[in-house]
């Protein structure tokens, strides 16, 4: 397991050390470790099936771990819950809420379970995910991105200093994920804590500070997200022609590599901008104008140049060497 | 620290918008006018049959059975019941009170000596099938057991609920089947005497400790025996919804544990540890009335001894299992 210092400075507000968990006779969690501080958002990345909803559940006293611990402000979750839960709000998989009830009276429902939390505290959360408009109607009647943000709401009502989200984007549409982002952002810079589960690649290097990688059950690595992509160089897509002759002078230089086409997983948007003879390279970018140079004076016409940013998918494959996402 | 009290009041809250004693209403409502109608007919018939004389009627009551017992074609058992059903009559005729005298009181007090063992349960289980499988069912138990409340207090607090609405249930049962009921055969009849005492020996009534108790003391002890009885069921059917993820699942285990117990009763005496079940213990208003039990040797201390062990044990499995068990779903 590598590590990279921390990007957040704040206090530990989650602590998971050397946690494991026997399902059967099987270790469906194997050794995960990792810290989340005041004031960052910290993703947790893994296919599905990787363990990262176990981890979640542990998280939250919803599962006892078999070894380790899991301690938020300093209490241990299993052993006292009622201290350590009061600091966390969660919405584990789906904001599941009864939807017989109206939002308000779930609401009500979840402030009677903890301590000080009153009527204005809720009318407070309810202002705060905007659902002020539809909280005196019956759940039944929400749409999914609705009852995601009572799910918020909820989670928020006992001002929790840490936040747990798993998979928060799933099910809403690309301007609810965005409104969303910006939302976990403001909690974030008013200091809470809060850690987002994600098999999305790209949600996780849009929205945290840190990430833990998790699959088959052990954390792979865990570390600033854009430090950990910096251990990347990015890929260069070229489209030259004529194409062997391109090939060879690509090939000559020392500090490019060429890859196969098979050997790369890109997204879907670029591989259909793609012509059939393009070339993949690795390579610095602070290069690209030099090579380019080098290339038309060889009489190679450059069709088109593109950069790829690295994602944190490519430092994924790298790590678990190849094992396929989803 | 959270108080059980608000608990308490969310588990009830959810129970009452969950509109499921609503349902229990509606349906006593809707059965229990039928059953007094088609009580009704019966009454109607043998007025006209006897000329409004009970005790003819009774007498050929007696007379009925009597012949039959003279019958190869009719079991033992039913034999056996049937010597016990003539003494009791006997009884009755001897102390020229009528057994079957209509009233909106008697009609409620044979509507829950019949329903004590299947129908009080099945709205029972309306109630207890989902409070627990529910909420797995719809994954809000995930909510609920992630706010910092120790899981015994979450379970307490809901089986408090169910106690409190089984007890609602019993209630409404008696008040719906007096008011209805009363509507056809009169508001009246709380004073009758009611002979209760019979003790049962092989196929022979010893009456010496039998004794009239008015009929409104009658219920009392009639009423206890069935909220025992359904507090008993409610535990059960809650350690099932523990047990069980979906309440389907759950309604049906219960379900078929109560017809298992009818059948069983009438089978009857050949497989005599049968009785240590809970199921065809729930007959306890029987014991009250004098009918013989379905197995030998059962008392209604004996019923009441193995209905409470196994309303115990319901319980200590239920807390054990919820508080341990991890949320995978």
């Amino acid at each position: 397991m590598s590590d990279v210092k921390n990007v957040g400075a704040g206090a530990v507000v989650l602590s998971v050390e050397g946690v494991r968990k026997k399902i059967g006779r099987k270790w469906i969690i194997d050794d995960v470790t990792f810290d989340v501080r005041e004031g960052e958002i910290f993703g947790f990345l893994g296919p599905n099936g990787a363990g990262k909803t176990t981890t979640i559940r542990m998280l939250v006293d919803l599962i006892r771990p078999s070894k380790g611990q899991i301690t938020v402000c300093g209490y241990n979750v299993n052993r006292n819950p009622e201290q350590a839960l009061q600091y966390v709000g969660s919405i584990v998989e789906n904001p599941e809420v009864y939807t017989y009830l109206t939002g308000w009276e779930n609401l009500q429902h979840f402030a009677r379970m903890q301590p000080g939390v009153d009527e204005a505290r809720i009318a407070e959360v309810v202002d705060i995910v905007r659902l002020d408009q539809r909280i005196h109607d019956k759940v039944s009647t929400y749409s999914l991105g609705m009852r995601q943000r009572l799910g918020i709401a909820q989670a928020l009502l006992g001002r929790p200093r840490l936040l747990i989200l798993d998979e928060p984007t799933n099910g809403l549409d690309p301007k609810g994920i965005k409104e969303l982002r910006e939302f976990i952002r403001k909690l974030a810079d008013e200091g809470l804590a809060v850690f987002v589960s994600s098999h999305l690649l790209s949600e996780i290097q849009l929205l945290c500070d840190r990430v833990a990688i998790i699959s088959k059950g052990r954390v792979l690595a865990v570390g600033g997200v854009t430090e950990l992509v910096a251990r990347n160089s990015p890929y260069v897509l070229w489209e030259l022609e004529p194409f062997a002759q391109s090939v060879q002078i690509l090939s000559k230089r020392p500090d490019i590599t060429i890859l196969q086409l098979e050997e790369v997983t890109l997204d879907d948007s670029v591989i259909a901008g793609m012509g059939e003879r393009s070339l993949i390279t690795v390579m610095d970018e602070e290069l690209i104008p030099e090579i380019v140079a080098i290339l038309v004076a060889a009489e190679i016409e450059v069709r088109a140049v593109h950069k790829i940013n690295p994602t944190l998918e490519q430092l994924f494959l790298k790590l678990t060497e190849g094992e396929t996402i989803d | 620290m959270i108080n059980l009290l608000p608990l308490i009041r969310n588990e009830c809250l959810k129970i009452i918008k969950k509109k499921r004693f609503y349902v229990i209403l509606l349906i006593l409502l809707i059965l229990v006018p039928m059953f007094t109608y088609a009580q009704m007919k019966v009454a109607e018939r043998s007025q006209n049959k006897f000329n409004s004389d009970w005790r003819l009627e009774v007498q050929q009551q007696i007379t009925d059975n009597q012949n039959s017992l003279g019958s190869d074609r009719i079991p033992e058992e039913w034999k056996a019941y049937r010597r016990i059903f003539v003494q009791q009559l006997q009884y009755y005729l001897d102390h020229d009170v009528n057994p079957n005298e209509p009233s909106g009181v008697t009609f409620t007090r044979e509507f829950l000596d019949n329903s004590v063992s299947l129908f009080i349960p099945l709205l029972i289980m309306a109630v207890a099938s989902d409070l627990v499988s529910g909420e797995r069912t719809t994954g809000t138990i995930k909510m609920l057991l992630t706010r910092p409340v120790k899981r015994w207090k979450v379970l307490f607090s809901k089986m408090t609920a169910l106690l409190m609405f089984v007890s609602l249930i019993v209630l409404s049962t008696f008040l719906v089947s007096y008011l209805v009921s009363g509507l056809f055969f009169g508001y009246k009849g709380f004073n009758v005497p009611i002979f209760t005492g019979f003790q049962i020996n092989g196929d022979s009534v010893d009456m010496t400790a039998v004794h009239a108790v008015p009929q409104w003391k009658y219920m009392l002890m009639q009423g206890g025996l069935i909220w025992f009885v359904s507090v008993v069921v409610a535990l059960l059917a809650f350690m099932v919804s523990v047990l069980v993820r979906s309440t389907a699942a759950s309604i049906v285990v219960m379900m078929a544990a109560l017809i298992a117990g009818t059948i069983l009763t009438n089978m009857a005496s050949a497989w005599t540890t049968a009785k240590y079940l809970f199921m065809v213990n729930l007959g306890l208003t029987g014991y009250l009335a004098g009918t013989p039990a379905p197995i030998e040797g059962m008392t209604l201390s004996f019923s009441l001894a193995v209905l409470a062990v196994w309303g115990a044990v319901a319980v200590i499995i239920s807390f054990a299992v919820f508080t341990k068990r991890d949320i995978l779903n």
